[in-house]
């Protein structure tokens, strides 16, 4: 049973909220396994379990805090070697705003 | 017998007195690797000289009388998700080919304080999504109990390095049963500890509510000791349990009343071979003295599908930072959304684009409350089914993997891939410790292990079970090269 869950548009859209750049070839391969995985998880979209409080994680997480004190952190030479191009101690990145 | 056979106990001892050198030890090690990781692929990186180095320094503290730690000159594989400062770290993926992280995670260095010596970095599935090790960017592992089948996944190659007796001991992540299933699969014990007993600080995100890291071993006993030289709470990890430890001193195998529940759902669909060996394990525990009982937690079903929707989720956002201007690969484009888009396209496979795409679009407006908020609340059923469970009962069983090592290619289907994982994943939407190990064999020999359940922080009673299992089970499987001789 073949069910269109997302659509090859959708999926082209959903490729771009996550950055990705995808062929037309790959926008109908991934709207096909996304569609089957999709159909699987109707299983859990038909229960009706509206009163059941969500669980984010596992164990119960507080606000964890720490003295406000300096410690020594990464290297900063370190760091902005590993980065694909820096420069005056800072990352590089191609322009985000428009000339002017 | 054979350096490389001994397992970790052994190796510290026989150092620590004497009896070997840890330089000895680590190049039997190294030597064992380099005849035949050819046919197995186990490592992405050797780290042959510092092992090395590492051992010296062993065997001059020694020397001058120091005292030696519990975990002295023996060798460990590490995972390539986690970091160690100034290594190449790829975590499987093309678009971190070539980074030096600039910080170490928390449990290597735990383990190189206890005297481990790292010896390499093992092959993954990319960012440790996958079950067969098959979505390394790389190359694919091998199963060296038969190198025509997948090892597992996604920790494939740290799964394969102990089976192949290149290490004794390794480190792999368990996000839905990247630890358990390759263990499974290579005959060996693997164990996912509770979520927040082992520090994720250095290990490279990729569903932040269920990672963990956790031991694999030849024996349940070794097993046991590199999780207590890696537990225990981490400033740097806030999500680690304050006062957490683990200690594996004076652990029997002694099941003698103890209440074990087999778990009906994870007995559906399962093969006929693992069936067998299912069967055997609940004879072996009850002649141990423990009652075993079949118990049926009807959420688990619902497990696969609310974990195929959380994981992606989260995958998507951790994944959000390989965006080619921090570390990694960068493919320029013309502004920077093209060079974000440019640059995840080039550096990414496809199962991570699809597992992103999937968990973009249950985040999305119009599908966040009907997928990813439902997917919730089925983990809030599954951790209410455990927890009613263990009313009646100690610990639970089930297969590991509900088929034996599988031939490559065998699940290009993503969805039948996915299937893999249907007895694992429970436990890590629960946040609970759940180990395999190995019992029987299956389907052509092949090596079957029996995962043992346990509610959070009952580490030392799933142990227990685990060791009564080892004391039945049948004789460990050998890699492929040592069969004939």
């Amino acid at each position: 049973m073949s069910t269109e869950e997302i659509s090859v548009e959708e999926t082209r859209h959903v490729a771009h909220l996550a950055r990705l750049a995808i062929s037309d070839d790959e926008a109908t391969m991934y709207a096909r396994q996304l569609s089957a995985i999709l159909t699987h998880a109707r299983d859990i979209a038909a229960l009706d379990i509206a009163s059941v409080e969500p669980t984010r994680h596992a164990v119960a997480v507080k606000n964890i805090t720490r003295a406000d004190e300096v410690v020594p952190s990464l290297d900063r030479s370190e760091v902005l070697a590993a980065a694909p191009r820096a420069e005056a101690n800072m990352f590089s990145v191609p322009r985000i705003l428009g000339e002017g | 017998m054979k350096i490389v056979d001994l397992g970790a106990a052994d190796i510290a001892t026989a150092v620590r007195s004497g009896a070997l050198s840890a330089r000895e030890v680590t190049e039997a090690h190294l030597a064992e690797i380099s005849a035949h990781d050819a046919s197995v692929s186990a490592f992405l990186l050797l780290l042959s000289e510092s092992a090395l180095q590492g051992a010296d320094a062993i065997d001059a503290k020694r020397a001058h009388g120091e005292e030696l730690g519990p975990l002295a000159g023996v060798p460990v594989a590490l995972k390539d998700n986690m970091v160690l400062r100034g290594v190449e770290t790829t975590c499987g993926s093309k678009i971190l080919q070539g980074w030096k992280p600039p910080y170490t995670a928390t449990v290597i260095e735990r383990l190189v304080s206890a005297g481990a010596i790292p010896i390499g970095k093992t092959n993954l599935d990319e960012f440790a999504m996958g079950s067969s090790t098959e979505n390394s960017g790389y190359f694919p592992t091998r199963n060296p109990i038969d190198p025509a089948r997948v090892p597992g996944g996604s920790s494939g190659g740290s799964a394969a390095a102990v089976a192949a007796h290149f290490a004794p001991l390794a480190l792999g992540s368990d996000t839905g049963g990247s630890i358990r299933q390759p263990a499974s699969l290579c005959g060996v014990v693997g164990m996912k500890p509770t979520y927040g007993l082992v520090s994720r600080y250095g290990l490279i995100a990729f569903a932040s509510s269920l990672d963990q890291i956790g031991p694999f071993a030849r024996s349940v006993g070794d097993a046991a000791m590199l999780l207590s030289a890696i537990a225990g709470h981490d400033p740097l990890d806030s999500t680690s349990i304050a006062e957490s430890r683990f200690d594996s001193a004076g652990i029997h195998g002694d099941v003698r009343g103890l209440r074990v529940g087999v778990i009906a759902e994870m007995t559906e669909g399962i093969s006929t071979g693992v069936a067998v060996v299912l069967e055997a394990a609940v004879q072996a525990l009850k002649e141990a003295g423990a009652s075993v009982e079949t118990v049926s937690i009807p959420a688990t079903r619902f497990g696969l599908s609310a974990y195929y929707l959380i994981a992606p989720a989260e995958a998507s956002s951790n994944l959000a930072r390989f965006d080619g201007v921090r570390f990694g690969l960068r493919v320029e484009g013309a502004d920077i959304t093209e060079t974000y888009e440019k640059t995840r396209a080039a550096g990414f496979g496809t199962e991570v684009k699809r597992r992103i795409m999937l968990g973009t679009y249950a985040l999305s407006a119009g599908y966040y409350d009907a997928l990813y908020g439902k997917a919730q609340q089925v983990r809030t059923l599954i951790v209410n089914g455990f927890a009613e469970a263990y009313e009646r009962f100690d610990v639970l069983i089930s297969p590991t993997s509900p088929s034996v090592a599988f031939s490559f290619g065998d699940r290009s289907d993503p969805l039948s891939m996915y299937m893999s994982d249907v007895c694992t994943i429970p436990s890590n939407l629960a946040g609970h410790p759940a180990m395999s190990v190995p019992f029987g064999a299956g389907e052509d020999g092949l090596p079957v292990g029996i995962q043992v359940l346990a509610p959070a922080l009952a580490e030392r009673v799933m142990f227990k079970v685990a060791l009564a299992l080892e004391q039945a089970a049948i004789a460990p499987s050998l890699p492929i090269w040592r069969k004939a001789s």
